[in-house]
């Protein structure tokens, strides 16, 4: 119906709006993804309707709910640093490399995002757990990583890490290896290539991967409960606070819900702009 | 493709005995009324089969509720009973948030006032059953746990519930009355979760309901201790207000108050009020 006003027209002729350019869209798509934005947004809306504004300072900065915000913030910033130690290698080995299993490597690489964090944390447990894989190896390094906040970074590294990979794989991907070639050619060793040509050409994908791994740390919640625990400032975050409050004090938990999603949001919006601002 | 054709099916069975029935109320031909007794019989969709009973009940009653309610269908021909298992907070969340539910078993009173506090109680709930914490250590026994006194030593590592969840709560009342004080090394959201952490042998020692041990099985050992009675779970039952089943809502929690209910209860570790 509304193919001949929209399919292809250049909207650079005559004087081109001033507002955002939508070029070549069918209507019928717009109206299915406001749709679909609509059923995003929606939800959150009804919970920051049911915010108790009133008593919302107090809930929000009670001991234990700044306890598990500053946990979230402190062990999502170390997951994702770990994330982009380890992803930006696994991404380039699957980028740039050819080997044998590589599609099996990375169908196993992108696992966690697929299985249900439950599951993730009970395969952290029989490995890392006392009486894990390497839980003994551990124990006698005198490192007891169950109940610690360093299983949190565990769980939340193990779910956020495919999202780093998969973003920097495609970036790569996308660049092609042309400017990485003719930096061989003219003498520079495989490390110069890599921190000169390399990473400066994916920065774009490194950071909008790193802001989903943070994200994703953020709100992990099933891998963390079943592996870490929950211990006020050791091992409860912000989402085992939430799940923990609806409990007794439903307003508390919206309250802080309300937080975690601003957080996010502040993080989304300010780092995941990968094009020049114009 | 089954979902779907069922109430079909169950339409026709019903079309079926009202024409039936219409016909035996005019002394039709005597044929009709065995054969459709025959199709209900074979089908168990027998006009009484739309009623239905739905029961929330806390998440420890799982084992229990789900046999007294093939007791209750046994005993009530035509009566389904439904049955949501969650925790007693969540499931007075869902309550109020407006799920469907006649009666409400809870695993303390204290869920139950949250219910009545919302004015969805109709009369007044009884108490049928009682639980108390054991604490539950890995088969083996590592730590080499024999008291409550024992859990306090250091270097053990003991998980608890959270102080805001019935289980949590009663252990902080042992801990008052004795001066004991529990260092956990994890405070949890529900019993399975402990229980979870004490058979993997993540933690040497867990506090949970004796009932938690009894349905483990063999995946955890219990050690009971004399200083549990100083924290009683009492489980209250109630029939939620507005219900349409309201009859048949109380019936059920007589039925497990009756000797017969009760007896499933000890047999899964539960005290008698």
């Amino acid at each position: 119906m509304a193919l001949p006003e929209s399919s292809g027209r250049p909207q650079t002729r005559g004087s081109a709006p001033a507002g955002p350019v939508t070029l070549g869209v069918p209507r019928w798509i717009l109206a299915i993804a406001a749709l679909g934005a609509i059923f995003i947004v929606l939800p959150v809306v009804g919970m920051t309707a049911r915010v108790d504004w009133a008593h919302f300072g107090s809930l929000v900065t009670s001991p234990s709910a700044v306890a598990a915000l500053l946990l979230s913030l402190r062990t999502a910033a170390a997951s994702t640093v770990l994330c982009l130690v380890l992803g930006v290698p696994m991404a380039l080995m699957l980028a740039r490399s050819r080997f044998p299993g590589q599609r099996l490597v990375r169908a196993v690489v992108l696992l966690p995002l697929v299985l249900p964090p439950v599951v993730g944390g009970i395969a952290l447990l029989s490995t890392f757990g006392r009486r894990g894989l390497l839980g003994q190896a551990f124990e006698v390094l005198g490192v007891q990583i169950a109940f610690s906040t360093a299983a949190v970074v565990l769980a939340q590294t193990f779910v956020a890490l495919p999202f780093l990979v998969l973003s920097v794989e495609a970036t790569l991907r996308a660049s092609g290896a042309r400017y990485e070639a003719v930096a061989a050619t003219l003498g520079a060793t495989p490390s110069v290539v890599f921190w000169r040509v390399t990473l400066p050409l994916v920065l774009p994908g490194l950071v909008s991967g790193a802001v989903l791994a943070f994200a994703r740390a953020l709100g992990e919640f099933g891998a963390t409960l079943t592996f870490a625990g929950s211990l006020e400032g050791v091992t409860r975050t912000l989402p085992l606070e939430i799940y923990l409050q609806r409990e007794t004090d439903p307003d508390a938990a919206v309250a802080l819900a309300l937080v975690l999603v601003a957080v996010a949001v502040v993080v989304m919006v300010a780092t995941h702009r990968p094009r020049a601002p114009s | 493709m089954t979902a779907r054709r069922r109430p079909l099916a169950a339409l026709v069975l019903l079309a079926a005995a009202g024409l039936t029935a219409g016909c035996a109320g005019q002394g039709g031909s005597p044929g009709a009324p065995s054969a459709a007794q025959s199709a209900a019989a074979s089908s168990s969709a027998s006009p009484a089969a739309s009623e239905t009973l739905t029961v929330f009940a806390a998440a420890s009653l799982t084992g229990t509720f789900t046999a007294l309610a093939d007791r209750f269908e046994a005993a009530h021909p035509g009566v389904r009973v439904t049955l949501n298992f969650a925790g007693s907070a969540d499931l007075v969340t869902q309550i109020t948030e407006g799920a469907p539910a006649d009666v409400f078993a809870a695993a303390d009173t204290r869920s139950m006032d949250r219910l009545a506090a919302a004015g969805l109680v109709a009369g007044k709930p009884v108490v049928f059953a009682t639980n108390t914490l054991e604490i539950a250590v890995p088969p083996g026994n590592p730590a080499g746990i024999a008291t409550f006194a024992d859990l306090a030593r250091p270097g053990v590592a003991v998980v608890a519930c959270a102080p805001q969840v019935p289980c949590g709560a009663a252990a902080a009342k042992i801990e008052a009355a004795t001066g004991i004080t529990l260092a956990p090394v994890s405070e949890e959201n529900a019993v399975t979760d402990v229980l979870g952490k004490v058979s993997t042998g993540e933690a040497d020692a867990g506090l949970v309901y004796i009932t938690d041990v009894t349905a483990a099985g063999g995946a955890v050992r219990g050690i009971p201790f004399p200083e549990s009675d100083r924290a009683v779970n009492r489980y209250p039952i109630a029939v939620v207000a507005g219900s349409a089943q309201a009859k048949l809502g109380a019936s059920f929690a007589r039925f497990v108050t009756d000797p017969g209910g009760r007896k499933i209860l000890s047999a899964a570790g539960f005290g008698t009020p």
